[in-house]
């Protein structure tokens, strides 16, 4: 519980809910229909087998391996806001990868590909994690920075050196076919990646909630000046090893878009998955096994956002306001604190 | 060479302006303890609520409605932070995602779908007789829109405020440590709640300051960031005022330096001098940190 009186509690609620109404009031007198519009969120996201394999599920995957990475962050204190840029680089290097060794049989192509996008998302969070450890530069402000560079070098290598043959479109050639992720079932765009974001929450639950290292990121994470004090732990040690794996999290949710998805680079590649994820992570109490379902619920709003803005022409930017009001709902009924080293 | 090097001052004055008004506004909320981050949703509600405002009741009515709108959004999230002591992050992470779902929809409801662009008649320059002509300086800092003054006017007063009267150091107090303001006699919670709306109001007229004296229009997500750069021109200018606007100058000169490399006819790829003030951002927050000190109680409002 946060420590506002209970009527300050139902005040908030209250106000977040008038919030929303007043969204939909608005758009219901700007002669949008408004029942249509719901009608295409829910239908979009879980309406039939196809919305829910090929929409959620696929739109899903990018969010739960960046709202795991955000949550094994903020679980040490560190508040990578960076997922975003993570993932760019993360497709980035998996896309000049793919292109480069096209010739590979394709179990090692797909497998280098993807650690190539890990390694770039964890190589970017590691500038932030030096920040921070040498210089004390709040990790907050530089992954926000580093994720501004990261757009504008997936704006430079689609453009430049990594632009397809003719010249004429800002994106890179498609990657071969043994590059591309298998599919789950065929006929649906639903792929391996998934099960892949899903096995890396069950292994990240596992570790943060049964090995040491889990213990000593915890520990960290809940007081650093306890951690190192009574616990002997290396707290810039931890903080940096959780930065790299979030980061590599993040650049594999990267490269698991251009292997399964989109097979090539462009420049909005992301429609702000990292940011999302931070509502994922907060959402499923940055519980790693818990961002799955956060994950599929987001994705489905997001997958029937875009429904939205299809039949109804709501712009689907709208699903931003629900995304914020369940993030200010659980901040008002719940107590979420992250008690950063660096704060 | 010359006018390359007047038009290069006059873009980072103009760069500046908005980033030096919202960061002055954020230097006093994170002296009050409070780290806001929804300060990029402000900017981006402020700079909507200026087209509406603007197209209702002239430039004067759009300013207005920018500072409103900011206020109004800072008033969500300083209930959310100083009433229910929430997590400052999580909430300005919150409210910033609201402001972008928010001002993206109305501007759809309220402009239609059409996709004709608004055309927002935009402030006049005002030129200051003999400053203006002093060469290559003058015209940049002394030919600008009038709330650029505004912002000029701005940094000696925040200055004086926070240094020269009881109710700044009671601020400072507040953000610092909660039991030395509440010793003098002061209520912490409350120097936060007008802190926070404060920087409200200062945000706000930066997002004015993009559509009115800039862009002459609204975009979905024009506040790109500035929100997030302000923070971080608040660590470069120290947690000081002066520090602050000669940080926003700074960065706005590392943005305008297309201009004069241009100029010399280096051939450089575009990107690299878009991403170029943020790679100097990095660069200076090493240089600056570890030798500043943030206020003590900065984004940690215990529970009392």
């Amino acid at each position: 519980m946060t420590s506002g009186s209970p009527s300050s509690r139902q005040f908030a609620l209250g106000l977040v809910a008038a919030l929303v109404l007043m969204t939909m009031l608005m758009l219901g007198t700007a002669g949008f229909d408004i029942v249509r519009a719901l009608e295409a969120l829910v239908s979009g996201a879980v309406g039939s087998p196809d919305a829910i394999t090929s929409s959620t599920l696929v739109r899903a995957t990018p969010l739960i391996l960046t709202g795991l990475a955000v949550a094994v962050a903020f679980r040490a204190g560190v508040f990578n806001i960076g997922a975003e840029g993570q993932f760019l680089v993360g497709a980035a290097s998996t896309t000049a990868w793919a292109l480069l060794f096209r010739n590979w049989s394709s179990p090692l192509l797909i497998t280098s590909a993807l650690l190539a996008g890990s390694a770039a998302g964890a190589a970017w969070a590691w500038i932030a994690a030096e920040l921070r450890v040498r210089f004390h530069v709040l990790e907050v402000i530089s992954t926000i920075m580093l994720n501004f560079v990261a757009a504008y070098l997936i704006s430079y290598l689609v453009r430049g050196p990594l632009q397809e043959a003719t010249h004429v479109y800002p994106q890179t050639e498609s990657i071969v076919d043994a590059a591309r992720l298998p599919r789950l079932y065929v006929g649906t765009r639903l792929h391996l990646g998934f099960v892949v974001a899903c096995v890396a929450c069950g292994t990240g639950w596992w570790v943060l909630r049964y090995t040491s290292a889990g213990f000593r990121l915890r520990a960290v994470g809940a007081n650093p000046h306890a951690a190192q004090s009574a616990g002997q732990i290396d707290v810039n040690k931890v903080t940096s090893r959780a930065f790299l794996v979030s980061g590599a999290l993040a650049g594999l949710a990267g490269a698991i878009e251009v292997t399964g998805v989109t097979f090539a680079l462009y420049e909005n590649i992301s429609p702000g998955y990292g940011y999302t994820a931070i509502a994922v992570a907060l959402l499923a109490r940055l519980d790693a096994a818990a961002v799955i379902v956060t994950g599929v619920l987001f994705g489905a709003l997001e997958a029937g956002a875009s429904a939205m803005q299809r039949d109804a022409g709501v712009p689907s930017v709208a699903v931003s306001i629900i995304e914020a009001a369940l993030i200010l709902i659980l901040v008002t009924v719940q107590r979420v604190r992250i008690r950063g080293a660096g704060l | 060479m010359t006018s390359a090097a007047a038009a290069f001052v006059e873009s980072a004055v103009r760069t500046a302006t908005p980033l030096a008004l919202a960061a002055l506004g954020e230097v006093v909320v994170e002296r009050a303890g409070v780290l806001n981050i929804s300060l990029e949703g402000i900017i981006l509600t402020g700079a909507f609520g200026s087209a509406i405002g603007a197209t209702h009741a002239g430039i004067v009515g759009g300013y207005a409605a920018s500072m409103i709108a900011g206020v109004a959004t800072a008033a969500l999230f300083a209930f959310f932070v100083v009433v229910l002591s929430a997590d400052q992050i999580i909430t300005g992470t919150a409210i910033t995602l609201f402001s972008i779902g928010l001002t993206g929809t109305a501007y759809r409801a309220v402009f239609g779908t059409t996709g004709a662009a608004l055309s927002i008649p935009t402030s006049p320059r005002v030129s200051i007789p003999a400053f203006s002509a002093i060469p290559v300086m003058g015209s940049g800092f002394f030919d600008q829109p009038l709330v650029t003054y505004v912002a000029y006017a701005l940094v000696p007063i925040v200055w004086w405020w926070m240094y020269r009267t009881h109710d700044g150091l009671a601020l400072r107090a507040a953000g610092e440590s909660v039991a030395a303001a509440e010793a003098t006699g002061r209520n912490p919670s409350r120097i936060r709640l007008l802190a926070i709306l404060f920087g409200g109001l200062t945000g706000g007229l930066a997002g004015g300051v993009l559509v009115l004296a800039q862009a002459g229009t609204f975009a979905e997500g024009m506040s790109a960031g500035r929100g997030f750069i302000a923070i971080a021109i608040v660590v470069l200018g120290r947690w000081h005022p002066i520090g602050v606007a000669a940080a926003a100058l700074v960065f706005g000169a590392a943005s305008a330096l297309q201009y004069l490399l241009q100029a010399l006819g280096l051939s450089l790829p575009y990107q690299l001098f878009l991403a170029l003030p943020y790679v100097l951002t990095l660069a200076g927050l090493a240089g600056v940190a570890g030798r500043v000190r943030a206020p003590a109680g900065l984004a940690r409002i215990e529970d009392g």
